[in-house]
């Protein structure tokens, strides 16, 4: 099936409303799109998160698909336990075979720090799911603390910004390289604002033969401090500086992905969010400094990968 | 809430058996601003559909026809994205309810 708007809204929702995430919440929006995108059922497992608390108040949930929830770090493990249950039940003829999607969401929290040795163990075992990092870039569920996705500079209320620190003073993880690092068949980074670009790639993760993480930025406008009606275009300035930049790695080939286009300066992205604003107000030439060189640099190792892939073809 | 069941009533392992009902919780009035649809201009791209965060567009056979005031929570994300800015956020006030009910042709 093509990726026609008009098209997928004859599908019925697989995710519903009343769910509690604030007003403009991007990670609905985007888990939205993905379970649209979707072409075989999807099982769910959720990790402890803004998603998985406001979903699922008991006694009620928003899902309408079959969704499991043990602990914070083990979404990954829980997947790999439904899956290899569902092959073995098969294959003793205790179940018929169908096509399904075992998909994972889990926050950056869930994947950069408290679930990464678990993410890991299940993508070396090589268990065939999807697992989708809904990065906001911080602890937003509990109040917004400082994970190791929080980027540089960026106040949380563990990283307070005044008269002695500015913010976050370390860079954050580069997640979605380390993930690639596994050699699993399929891994991308996509933003909530591209829905044509999330939704192809999810439907690129679902035909990879083996494990496919897909890194979403998920623009937090409680955790970020902007109006809720920005979360796109934030979202979009956050990609279009290079903050966020949009790619994929398909078995081992790196591409980047998205409208190509010159790179805006950081300070476009950080003027969008007044988690950055003790570095904007007070013109801290040295952060922003210090966040557009990291960024140049990353930059250019991507597009190096990318010129190596291309040339291997 | 009156309805929660008792703790002997509730199922081993915590388990949820009503798929999608949420949907009961009323989180429209959380809002203070509502969108209305011109719907002379609307051109049914979907992407108000596509980019919400509620699931709050109510659509029909690819048409869109209106607006869940039960669930937006208003936050505004359809009027700025809507590529031909038919939707237009007005304040949500008690007095303009049923006005802006009827304009979004919405109960």
């Amino acid at each position: 099936m093509t990726l026609k708007l008009r098209e997928l809204s004859l599908k019925p929702d697989l995710f519903g409303n009343g769910h509690g995430l604030c007003a403009g919440c991007a990670e609905s929006i985007s888990v939205r799109q993905i379970l649209s995108a979707l072409e075989n059922p999807p099982v769910v497992a959720l990790a402890t998160g803004c998603l998985e608390v406001s979903t699922t108040r008991f006694p009620d949930t928003t899902w309408k698909v079959p969704v499991i929830h043990s602990a914070f770090e083990n979404s990954a493990t829980t997947i790999s336990g439904v899956e290899a249950a569902y092959k073995a039940l098969v294959r003793k003829g205790r179940m018929e075979a169908r096509p399904l999607t075992f998909v994972v969401f889990a926050g950056d929290g869930a994947t950069y720090d408290i679930g990464f040795q678990w993410l890991s163990g299940a993508l070396e075992r090589g268990h065939k799911f999807i697992y989708i990092c809904l990065n906001n870039e911080g602890y937003m569920n509990t109040g917004i603390q400082r994970s190791s996705a929080t980027l540089l500079g960026a106040w949380t209320t563990t990283t307070p910004s005044g008269s002695v620190r500015p913010g976050k003073t370390q860079w954050h993880k580069d997640m979605t390289k380390i993930v690639a690092a596994h050699g699993i068949p399929y891994v991308a980074q996509a933003a909530s604002h591209n829905w044509k670009d999330l939704m192809t790639k999810v439907r690129k993760a679902e035909q990879a033969d083996g494990p496919a993480f897909i890194n979403v930025l998920t623009p937090c406008d409680r955790g970020w401090r902007y109006e809720p009606d920005q979360t796109m275009e934030v979202s979009k300035l956050m990609v279009e500086a290079g903050l966020w930049p949009l790619y994929e790695v398909v078995n081992g080939k790196w591409k980047m992905t998205g409208a190509r286009q010159k790179r805006r300066p950081v300070i476009d992205a950080l003027l969008s969010q007044k988690r950055f604003s003790h570095i904007t107000k007070n013109a801290d030439d040295a952060t922003i400094a210090a966040i557009q060189a990291k960024v140049d640099d990353e930059w250019d190792a991507l597009q190096a990968l990318c010129a190596m892939s291309a040339a291997s073809e | 809430m009156s309805e929660q069941p008792l703790w002997q009533q509730i199922q081993q392992g915590g388990i949820s058996t009503n798929p999608g009902s949420t949907d009961r919780i009323q989180t429209g009035d959380w809002r203070t601003e509502v969108p209305v649809i011109d719907f002379e201009r609307c051109t049914h791209c979907m992407i108000c559909w596509v980019d919400c965060p509620d699931a709050s567009f109510e659509v029909a056979d690819t048409k869109l026809i209106g607006v869940d005031l039960k669930h937006c929570k208003g936050c505004g994300i359809c009027a700025q994205v809507c590529p031909t800015k038919c939707i237009e956020m007005v304040p949500d006030s008690a007095a303009d309810r049923d006005t802006n009910a009827s304009a979004n042709g919405a109960g």
